[in-house]
């Protein structure tokens, strides 16, 4: 296996569970006791209503391509393996996330389902990525 | 409280961006065109009692203001950094007229200068950034516009046509700016709708190039405008605004903080956009505009599209925009391209357009946008005749 030299994210103590349970295949978030909001991505307050009654849920991956773009030439060295695809879906819970979806582009389109799934880049290392549902 | 006929700008100074920067530092460039802009505004340098500066990425540091007003001999009674992207420049304009109402200093130097050689390394992002965009390839700015665009397409129907008409008509008014990095050779949809695809649905001529250059603004109080040899250009209405930095956290990726901004700007003015003689909307691509026009409250929201293919935007036309060429034609020299709005502003309401003067320019608007359409700067600036 060729060395992994695309940016690793680095947990903060505030994002742990996070990606610790994505090594685990699950994906969680945040929801807030007090407004009941869910949240992406991690906090220490609910960015609504500043509630630290944060709580971890795990949650079913489902969503909808709310925007993507397939990049043809990255702005990074690393990513020189273009053409990929930068998205951004929004959950069913709520939230909207940065992430890849995998799939040829021309099957994209705004608003269609997509589901996650977890694509373990490096050792100890999950990304959380979308396919069509 | 309003900033409106607080302050003005009194002179400006702007080098011709350079492809290649070569044996060029910030600092130096920082020298250069501090000169020009204050011996347009007709001071002496040590005239200049406040300062603002944008942190050059090629030679980033901290105590940044400090170490260059040592290098340039000044010594102000307010120094800062204005650290929000592609709206600083915008911003150090009502900053200074805030520190000049506030009876703090009553000349401030506007600064920025950048240089971009190829392969440099830039500051990193904050942890968020890098924790959940780096990861996934959504690193410089490209992507997120790219994002905005392809949304914009499915909300509006927006197309690659009207989007591209903004490079056209701008590259338009770029071959009458000798400043201009691209000022040679017209351009057509067609052109650049065959440039090559960068992040789909945007083009390599709908994405702004980065160069190396330098413009600084003087900002000075009612005393020194009325007794300056330009006519001053007066600070009638500013606002600003923010809430997102990656655009996959803004409440609307399509509806951006420049609605809230525009609003506090024209209403501390007084007037309304279709009051204006000319706009200056930051374009660090096709799309930034089109969005700008819509929140700023030139058309309707979702409108920009048709809005940017039924006006002529060039410096002859119904809709003056970007009048030096946009930094889609001017070039991005760092955040010396977000003043590139600025300086153009100022000279057109000066009269000082030359080829391209508006003509009877006598109020203007001024958009500064950083990152990706998160902080938001506008300006409204008259001529008072």
């Amino acid at each position: 296996m060729s060395e992994y030299i695309k940016p690793l994210p680095k947990p903060s103590p505030t994002s742990r569970p996070f990606w610790e349970a994505a090594r685990k295949h699950e994906l969680t978030l945040q929801r807030c006791g007090g407004c009941g909001k869910f949240i992406y991505y991690p906090r220490d307050r609910c960015p609504h209503c500043f509630s630290d009654n944060l709580s971890w849920n795990r949650v079913t991956g489902r969503g909808t391509l709310y925007s993507y773009t397939v990049v043809h030439r990255a702005s990074s060295r690393a990513f020189a393996d273009a053409p990929y695809v930068l998205a951004i879906v929004e959950l069913d819970e709520g939230p909207r996330m940065t992430t890849n979806i995998v799939a040829p582009p021309e099957s994209l389109k705004v608003g269609m389902p997509v589901v996650a799934f977890f694509d373990d880049v490096a050792p100890g290392h999950t990304l959380v990525k979308f396919k069509p549902a | 409280m309003s900033l409106k006929g607080k302050a003005a700008a009194i002179g400006i100074g702007e080098l011709k961006p350079v492809k290649e920067p070569g044996d060029l530092t910030a600092l130096g460039l920082m020298a250069k065109v501090s000169a020009e802009a204050i011996a347009d505004a007709g001071l002496e340098k040590n005239d200049i009692d406040g300062f603002l500066v944008g942190m050059p990425y090629a030679d980033p540091g901290m105590l940044y203001p400090a170490s260059a007003i040592e290098v340039l001999g000044l010594a102000p009674r307010m120094l800062n950094v204005v650290d929000i992207g592609g709206a600083s420049p915008a911003g150090m304009i009502w900053r200074a007229a805030a520190a000049i109402d506030a009876g703090m200093c009553n000349a401030v130097l506007c600064l920025v200068a950048d240089l971009n050689r190829a392969g440099d390394q830039r500051p990193p992002t904050v942890s968020v950034q890098r924790e959940f965009e780096s990861p996934y390839g959504n690193i410089g700015a490209n992507c997120g516009y790219a994002l905005i665009a392809r949304r914009h397409m499915h909300e509006y129907v927006t197309t690659p046509e009207q989007m591209a008409k903004v490079a056209v008509d701008q590259r338009a008014n770029a071959l009458k700016n000798p400043l201009a990095t691209f000022n040679e050779k017209p351009l057509t949809i067609a052109d650049v709708l065959g440039s090559r695809m960068i992040v789909d649905p945007l083009h390599l001529y709908e994405i702004v190039s980065p160069v190396s250059g330098a413009a600084a603004v003087i900002v000075a109080s009612p005393e020194i405008a009325r007794r300056t040899k330009n006519p001053p250009i007066w600070l009638l209405g500013a606002g600003e605004a923010a809430n997102h930095s990656s655009i996959t956290y803004a409440p609307s990726i399509t509806e951006s903080p420049i609605k809230p901004a525009a609003e506090s700007a024209f209403r501390m003015a007084g007037l309304k956009p279709s009051d204006m003689d000319l706009v200056c909307p930051y374009d660090c691509y096709t799309i930034t505009v089109i969005v700008t026009l819509e929140d700023a409250g030139f058309c309707k929201k979702g409108h920009g599209g048709p809005f940017v293919a039924e006006h002529d935007l060039t410096y002859a036309g119904d809709f003056p925009c970007n009048t030096h060429g946009g930094q889609l034609s001017f070039g991005q020299p760092g955040l010396a391209g977000g003043m590139s709005h600025v300086t153009e502003a100022i000279r057109q309401l000066m009269g000082r357009g030359g080829e391209r003067q508006v003509k009877d320019a006598a109020l203007g608007y001024v958009n500064g946008n950083g990152g990706i359409m998160s902080e938001q700067v506008s300006l409204v600036l008259e001529r008072r005749s």
